[in-house]
């Protein structure tokens, strides 16, 4: 019998096909001594406090320019535990396969999963896998959770103050941007690359760098204007901006001419913000700077008492306006 | 000089210091006027530059925008959208409409909410896409649920061209196309109205060429200055208004020359002219019926025609809005959104009451989103 | 209303009557159906909901620019 190219049902079934489908692709990608294990649980050994987050991913194209679906699970729930101040330590990985889908394509998502793992340490050690018929998913969705320990305890959206400065990373809307212009029905064609990143060496060398982070989150759906917004909620303080401080690349501007939309909207999957006292921004973009990933960080913004639950943006027109969360469906304007 | 580059097309019009100089000479040359302009930026995208660059915080007093009713989705009353979605409820059919349009609420919910229930409703981003979609779909009927001034006519001119061309007989038509003269009229018939100026649009103008605004220059006496969308465009424009105010003149002006002509893009006027006809009355949302302010299907493409094939099917009880609203007021110059009762109240962004508050191109809209901040 | 972009004309398909735009770096395919004069690589035009809606006049928005730029040199010696 030939090994079959695509996934069937069968391969979600409990039995041979799926102890072959997990012993030859995720094992051998994922292999470490916890996994290896098999056990109906990983045996984890932690103390402390710990950070824990979930997050599924059902992006569509399953493969874009600079990632895939894989990239995504892994960077977005390692990100989720850094934003904490955790070590990304422990990841759980379940996957819902659409039967049909050809296996060449999983195993590229694994693999990519697998590097991206190396980039903050963390490992896979416990996992799942589903196989639905055909029509009941699109091609792969997965979930994946996570737990790190805290290493810089207090870090959170409560924390935000009136005077901190607001950090970006680097410029926005590239995930977005490039996830539309590789959408079907639209056809763009661009050398536009998701920023989709493992956040966590950076944080690491902040942390490390013992600065009194007050708040970092990774500005993924919704965008900055989300993240801000949240921010202003959360901490009951107000949030200024100014538009020219914010990088937007051309193609981003472009995808955002063309449809109507704004770039502090588009999803990102490898940028964040950062709350933190004024007087020590400059050395925090410093140890930034060192990562090619971060070398457009800069001050972006300032928290502020006045308008407190609100967001404003400066233009460089002298004019200001609130910017608001975005609405939940991004729909091209015609008008 | 050196040659132009795409990026010069947008950045050199939205230059902040051009912006600035051009607002401190409308300023010096705003203190001669005797009285107050009440500029009227019919279309609704000049109504998002105004917002969007914050326009109204650099300029005098003396100077007023009212937005007027030129947003294709904040004008369509409730029961034509009552009718797309009793077009999409019907078996074997798929809804198609561009962008924005799905969210806009008809009087049992938005095209978005019939999608959620099992509705076949695409929004697509180019009317050709519904030309493929009826080409894969061959066993149902697509409908294209046409929006748009006279901007986006040609482009279902188009869609219907090559439908008829391609022989793909499944795709029909709801046609929703509204004309911009007319909609000045209805505002200057009211004798309270404040408007004594006019900014032109600038791409329904890219099609008709800007002399379709001449007679409103002639009989009301009032500038018409056509303008590009950029923040500089919008600026220079309003000088030029203030200019021919404080000079006693009324004269139909060009800012946009890079792209409007003064008999605009005839080839493009001509397939509107070949499967259109002027619709004898339209029910403008916040306006009321409007005399020959629509278009429909020509009689020889009544087989193509959505509301005569589905006629029985579709609700026509027309659907006005909420009595509180003053959306009509509003968009004749006569009341500020904030003058509205349920403004900000009963009517917001996310529940909508009226027109005005429908689309971020609406005047309450973009007040409730912009004004107030301090 | 009618959300409408300045694009460059980057490649021509006279077979399909439609062109390749770039928009700030983001390349697509527009229809030029309603267009009757010829277009040339290197065009500026102006695109609607996947429609040529016609050539930008390079010269005259050249013209525009080039008064903006007087306009902001004066008020720059002026500040001096």
């Amino acid at each position: 019998m030939s090994t079959p190219k695509q996934i069937q049902l069968s391969h979600g079934g409990g039995g041979r096909e799926m102890a072959e489908l997990i012993g030859k692709l995720f094992f051998e990608a994922f292999d470490n001594q916890i996994l290896r294990q098999e056990e109906d649980a990983a045996s984890l050994n932690m103390t402390g406090p710990i950070a824990f987050t979930t997050d599924s991913f059902v992006v569509s194209p399953l493969f874009f320019k600079g990632g895939n679906i894989g990239k995504l699970a892994i960077a977005g729930t390692v990100n989720d535990l850094a934003m904490m101040g955790a070590e990304p330590q422990y990841l759980s990985c379940g996957f819902i396969i659409e039967e049909g889908f050809e296996i060449a394509r999983l195993k590229e998502i694994v693999q990519t999963m697998a590097a991206e793992l190396k980039k903050s340490g963390a490992k896979i050690v416990c996992g799942d896998t589903k196989v639905v018929p055909k029509g009941c998913a699109d091609g792969v969705f997965i979930n994946t959770s996570g737990v790190g320990r805290i290493l810089k305890p207090g870090i959170s959206v409560h924390a935000v103050q009136p005077g901190d400065a607001i950090i970006l990373s680097r410029d926005i809307g590239c995930h977005g941007a490039a996830i539309l212009a590789a959408r079907e029905g639209l056809e763009l064609e661009s050398e536009l690359q998701s920023d989709c990143a493992t956040l966590w060496p950076m944080v690491e060398q902040l942390i490390a760098a013992n600065l009194p982070l007050h708040a970092m989150r990774d500005a993924t759906r919704g965008g900055i204007a989300a993240v801000l917004n949240e921010w202003a909620k959360a901490a009951n303080v107000g949030i200024e901006l100014s538009e020219e401080a914010i990088p937007v690349r051309d193609e981003v501007r472009g995808v955002c001419e063309l449809y109507g939309f704004e770039p502090w909207d588009l999803a990102n999957e490898g940028t964040f913000v950062i709350a933190l006292p004024q007087e020590i921004a400059a050395e925090a973009i410093n140890v930034m700077h060192q990562f090619c990933n971060c070398d457009q960080a800069r001050i972006v913004g300032t928290v502020t008492e006045a308008n407190a639950e609100k967001v404003i943006l400066h233009s460089p027109w002298g004019s200001k306006r609130y910017l608001e969360l975005p609405a939940g469906e991004l729909l091209p304007r015609i008008c | 000089m050196s040659e132009l580059q795409l990026k010069q097309l947008y950045d050199g019009f939205r230059d902040p210091r051009t912006v600035a100089e051009l607002a401190s000479q409308i300023k010096e040359l705003a203190a001669k006027l005797t009285e107050p302009v009440n500029v009227m930026e019919v279309c609704g995208g000049h109504t998002h530059t105004i917002m969007k660059y914050g326009l109204l915080q650099l300029l005098p007093d003396n100077i007023e925008f009212i937005h007027g009713p030129g947003c294709p989705v904040c004008i369509m009353p409730k029961e034509r959208i009552d009718q797309a979605a009793a077009l999409a409820q019907l078996p074997d059919v798929i809804l198609v409409t561009l962008g924005d349009m799905i969210r806009v609420p008809g009087s049992e919910g938005s095209l978005a909410q019939f999608r959620a229930k099992g509705c076949d409703i695409r929004p697509v981003y180019m009317p050709l896409d519904a030309l493929k979609i009826a080409q894969e779909n061959p066993d149902k009927t697509v409908v294209y649920f046409a929006i748009g001034f006279e901007t986006s006519t040609p482009m279902t001119a188009v869609l219907l061209e090559q439908a008829e061309k391609l022989g793909i007989h499944n795709l029909l038509f709801h046609i929703n196309h509204v004309l911009v003269p007319p909609a000045i009229d209805a505002v200057m018939a009211d004798p309270e109205t404040r408007v004594n100026a006019f900014i032109g649009p600038s791409h329904v103008s890219v099609i008709t060429g800007s002399q379709i605004y001449q007679p409103t220059v002639d009989k009301y006496h009032t500038p018409v200055v056509v303008s590009g969308f950029e923040p500089v465009d919008v600026m220079q424009s309003i000088l030029s208004i203030v200019k021919q105010k404080v000079e006693g003149r009324c004269e139909l002006e060009n800012q946009y020359e890079r792209a409007v002509s003064y008999k605009g893009n005839e080839a493009a006027q001509r397939k509107v002219a070949q499967y259109f006809t002027v619709r004898p009355s339209f029910r403008w949302r916040g306006l009321g019926p409007i005399p020959n302010s629509a278009l429909m299907l020509r009689p020889e493409y009544r087989h193509r025609d959505a509301e005569l094939k589905y006629g029985e099917r579709l609700p026509v009880k027309e659907i006005d809005d909420h009595k509180a609203c003053q959306c009509g007021d509003i968009l004749r110059g006569k009341a500020k959104p904030q003058d509205c009762k349920v403004f900000g109240r009963g009517c917001t962004p996310q529940t909508p009451l009226g027109s005005c508050m429908v689309s971020s191109e609406g005047a309450c809209n973009a007040y409730y989103r912009y004004a107030g901040v301090k | 209303m009618c959300l409408s972009i300045p694009s460059q004309v980057v490649e021509l398909h006279p077979e399909t009557q439609s062109v390749t735009v770039d928009t700030l770096g983001v390349k697509r395919t527009v229809s030029c159906h309603l267009l009757e004069e010829p277009l040339a690589i290197g065009d500026y035009v102006l695109i609607h909901i996947g429609f040529v809606m016609n050539k930008i006049d390079a010269a005259s928005a050249m013209e525009s620019l080039t008064l903006y730029k007087e306009i902001v040199d004066k008020m720059e010696a002026a500040d001096v």
